[in-house]
């Protein structure tokens, strides 16, 4: 078990656990990940280190509601326990003095990417960062950004904040301006790392970008999170989750994540269904105590 | 080196009151089964086992042999003759007690193993007949045991003060960690995923091997003192060096098992439909995909869809007839050589075929077909010949020109083999490895190049069966327990 010491939600829907995990603590480097089970029942899904602090034992880490065990666990509050959170897990980013580094964070990816843009920052690049979300509530971690970064642009695709737009134009002013850009390291949603890619393909900029397929258990035994890069199957929990952007086949990623949509969509319905089940419920429960307490 | 002392026993008399020459005309006993055609729409185990009565008469067609080769050819020397006078004495713990002495998940063996390729194919009794059921014996004697089992009978060696870490829970550490605690060393085994057993667990499906048998055989060994810790990855959360330097080990045994599922490398592998078996049986087996929704892991829909394995080893034959049980309209395996070349159980084939499996040999795919959306539609297969012998020894298949052929396929699932898991050796400075990339051990002691680090089981060997990664957990003990007493490497 994995005691929750603290749970808040920063934006709508996204929430931020820090988890008593000393193991995972000690030993997480920028760009590794978890793999959690809510609980018995549960699946095994990889998530995002936001960062850890080895002397409190503790790791972060920023969740999205988007299926079933995302809102579970988003559903859990300080005092809870999570069954099981392993890791640190994926090979660590590769920290190393480039000259300038862009890094892009689209939504909850901003997480994974801050850690490795503090430790580009740490060991002497120059970090240009760039986040994006589609409005206002959904630009995560700024502040964090501005401090580990030399310039921070954020972009929002409704303009509700900073600069409308997404955080591929932000990209392309900063290229044709003719910064000079040693690496790219782009994390979120597969489209932006995918237009990400094709951009600095054209300018022979080395891009990273962390991948997060369907994984079970994060070990390189099931296979399940293969990816194709150039022509060549890769495990993005034990060759990855950084691949170079230019060698993998975006297509294939967006394919084999859908694979289980519709039994996704149906547990995502029997949760919503319990939920609401519950709520109409607890009323009825509490008149029933009452009830009791006057007997 | 030396082998440990064994208690001796004095030479019993034996109570079978039937002559040698009418044993060997008595018929083996069946083993009790599930009817096919239920037990293939579900999970619930197969074979039923022996009741006390045909225990005992099975067990009285042993022959008694003065030099008995089934314990010669068991890789963990279950003394077999011995266990199985004590079931015809009805004297059934003692039999589980005398099975204990060498073999500390009898449970777990009495259902797995290829018995055929050790005791049974060594046992006299072959060359009149039919072997006498030793599997059998040994899994109505652990499962009468487990309903029996009395805590206070455990007898352990007086503590010795030494740690060691076990690096896995499958068979390989669980026979290490049972052995290691007997002699009265402090044990820790660590788990990668979040229940105990390895491949156990996710590998061996619930209708060959209920998970229900493997929490018990691990509560008596918990019950004995080994403590178990889950949701470690040792060399990601742990390295080897930081057990030993940090939290005080004195010896660590590396029993991490089999790695990387193997692909073919033909065209459509990432389509849609297309697993490892590895995947696949994890969803299965570990997490319970075949109790979706009740359970949250996921699995494509097989209900009437055609399915096929390519392989034909017991993982293949785990997942086709795991196939069925999702419904699958028509499942067949997919071998490239002939059913002779197979290396699955004979009983596991057998089971197979009477659940509805059909056998395509001498067949491989060449590539996977898609329907245009991403997912898998069709193999495009291609037969095979037989030809001259390879480095396994068995007869290579040679394909035939000009004989591809298209099956139609919802699913495909490849149980090819697997390759060295990295994780341990590329975090284990001056760990030695083979050129497979897997951990070099002796073949005897099971030590690496590293002091006090011992390996054993598929990270040593490759794929191979519960039984021998169990027999090198067995000497990895008996070599852990000489170097922690005399403290000499």
């Amino acid at each position: 078990m994995f005691k929750i010491l603290h749970a808040q939600f920063i934006a709508p829907g996204i929430k931020r656990f820090v988890i008593e995990a000393p193991r995972i603590a000690k030993k997480q480097r920028p760009g590794q990940f978890v793999i959690i089970r809510v609980n018995e029942t549960g699946e095994r899904i990889p998530l995002t280190i936001e960062k850890s602090d080895p002397a409190k034992g503790t790791v972060n880490i920023v969740v999205q509601s988007i299926g079933k065990t995302t809102n579970l666990l988003n559903s859990l509050e300080t005092g809870d326990s999570i069954l099981d959170m392993v890791g640190p897990l994926g090979k660590p980013s590769e920290i190393e003095n480039f000259g300038t580094v862009v890094v892009i964070g689209g939504g909850v990816g901003t997480a994974m990417a801050y850690p490795t843009a503090s430790a580009m920052k740490r060991i002497g690049n120059r970090v240009i960062t760039i986040i994006g979300g589609r409005n206002k509530d959904l630009v995560l971690l700024e502040s964090e950004m501005r401090e580990v970064s030399d310039t921070v642009f954020v972009t929002t695709d409704d303009g509700s904040y900073a600069d409308k737009g997404l955080v591929t134009d932000k990209l392309r002013q900063l290229i044709e301006n003719g910064t000079r850009i040693d690496l790219v390291l782009a994390v979120g949603p597969i489209p932006m790392m995918r237009a990400v890619a094709d951009m600095t393909r054209k300018e022979r900029i080395k891009t990273m970008v962390s991948l997060n397929p369907i994984m079970i258990d994060g070990t390189g035994m099931c296979g399940g999170c293969r990816v194709l890069v150039e022509g060549k199957s890769e495990f993005a929990c034990v060759d990855g989750p950084e691949f170079d952007a230019h060698r993998v086949d975006f297509s294939i990623l967006v394919q084999r994540n859908a694979m289980y949509r519709e039994a996704e969509k149906r547990s995502m319905e029997d949760y919503k269904h319990e939920v609401e089940s519950k709520k109409t419920a607890a009323p009825a429960a509490e008149v029933a105590c009452a009830l009791e307490a006057k007997k | 080196m030396s082998t440990p002392p064994t208690p001796k026993t004095p030479v019993k008399k034996s109570s079978n009151p039937i002559p040698n020459k009418e044993r060997i005309k008595m018929p083996r006993q069946h083993m009790p089964e599930a009817l096919p055609q239920v037990r293939n729409k579900q999970f619930t185990e197969v074979n039923l086992g022996y009741s006390a009565e045909l225990a005992r008469q099975e067990a009285l067609r042993c022959i008694e042999c003065a030099k008995p080769s089934c314990t010669k050819d068991c890789p963990v020397g279950v003394k077999v003759k011995e266990f199985v006078q004590l079931i015809v004495d009805g004297d059934f713990m003692g039999a589980a007690a005398k099975i204990r002495e060498d073999n500390v998940l009898p449970a777990i063996t009495g259902r797995v193993c290829p018995q055929e390729d050790h005791c049974e194919g060594a046992c006299l009794l072959c060359n009149k007949g039919e072997s006498l059921g030793i599997g059998y014996l040994e899994r109505f004697v652990a499962d009468y045991e487990q309903q029996h089992f009395d805590v206070t009978t455990i007898v352990k060696a007086p503590p010795t003060g030494k740690k060691v870490a076990i690096v896995g829970s499958g068979p390989s550490g669980l026979t290490a960690a049972g052995d290691l605690v007997q002699k009265g060393h402090q044990v820790h085994v660590f788990e990668a995923l979040h229940e105990i057993g390895g491949v156990l667990v996710y590998g061996i499906p619930e209708f060959r091997l209920p998970k229900k048998i493997i929490r018990e055989q691990v509560d008596i060994m918990r019950a004995m003192g080994v403590e178990f810790e889950t949701d470690v990855v040792v060399g990601r959360t742990v390295t080897i060096d930081e057990l030993m330097e940090e939290e005080g080990y004195d010896a660590v045994f590396v029993g991490t098992g089999a790695g990387l599922p193997q692909f073919m490398g033909i065209p459509g592998e990432h389509l849609n439909g297309v697993y490892s078996a590895n995947e696949f049986l994890t969803r299965i087996n570990l997490m319970h995909a075949y109790e979706f929704p009740k359970y949250d892991e996921p699995m494509v829909d097989f209900r009437g869809k055609n399915v096929a394995v390519i392989g034909g080893g017991n993982t293949a034959l785990d997942a086709i007839r795991s196939s069925l049980r999702l419904g699958a309209g028509h499942a067949f395996i997919l071998y490239r050589r002939s059913e002779a070349e197979m290396p699955a159980r004979i009983e596991e084939v057998k089971h197979a075929k009477e659940e509805g499996v059909e056998f395509q040999v001498l067949a491989a795919p060449l590539e996977f077909l898609d329907d245009g959306k991403g997912w898998l539609r069709a193999a495009r297969c291609q037969k095979m010949e037989l030809g001259e012998p390879d480095s396994s020894g068995r007869r290579r298949p040679v394909p035939i020109v000009g004989s591809e052929y298209e099956i139609p396929l919802a699913v495909a699932i490849m149980a090819i083999g697997t390759t060295a898991n990295p994780i341990i050796q590329t975090t284990t400075p001056g760990l030695a490895t083979t050129k497979r990339g897997y951990i070099q051990a002796d073949d005897t002691t099971q030590k690496t190049s590293r002091r006090g680090v011992f390996a054993g089981g598929d990270i040593v060997t490759g794929g191979a069966t519960v039984i021998l990664a169990m027999g090198a957990g067995r000497r990895a003990a008996t070599s852990i327990h000489e170097y922690l007493t005399s403290g000499e490497w």
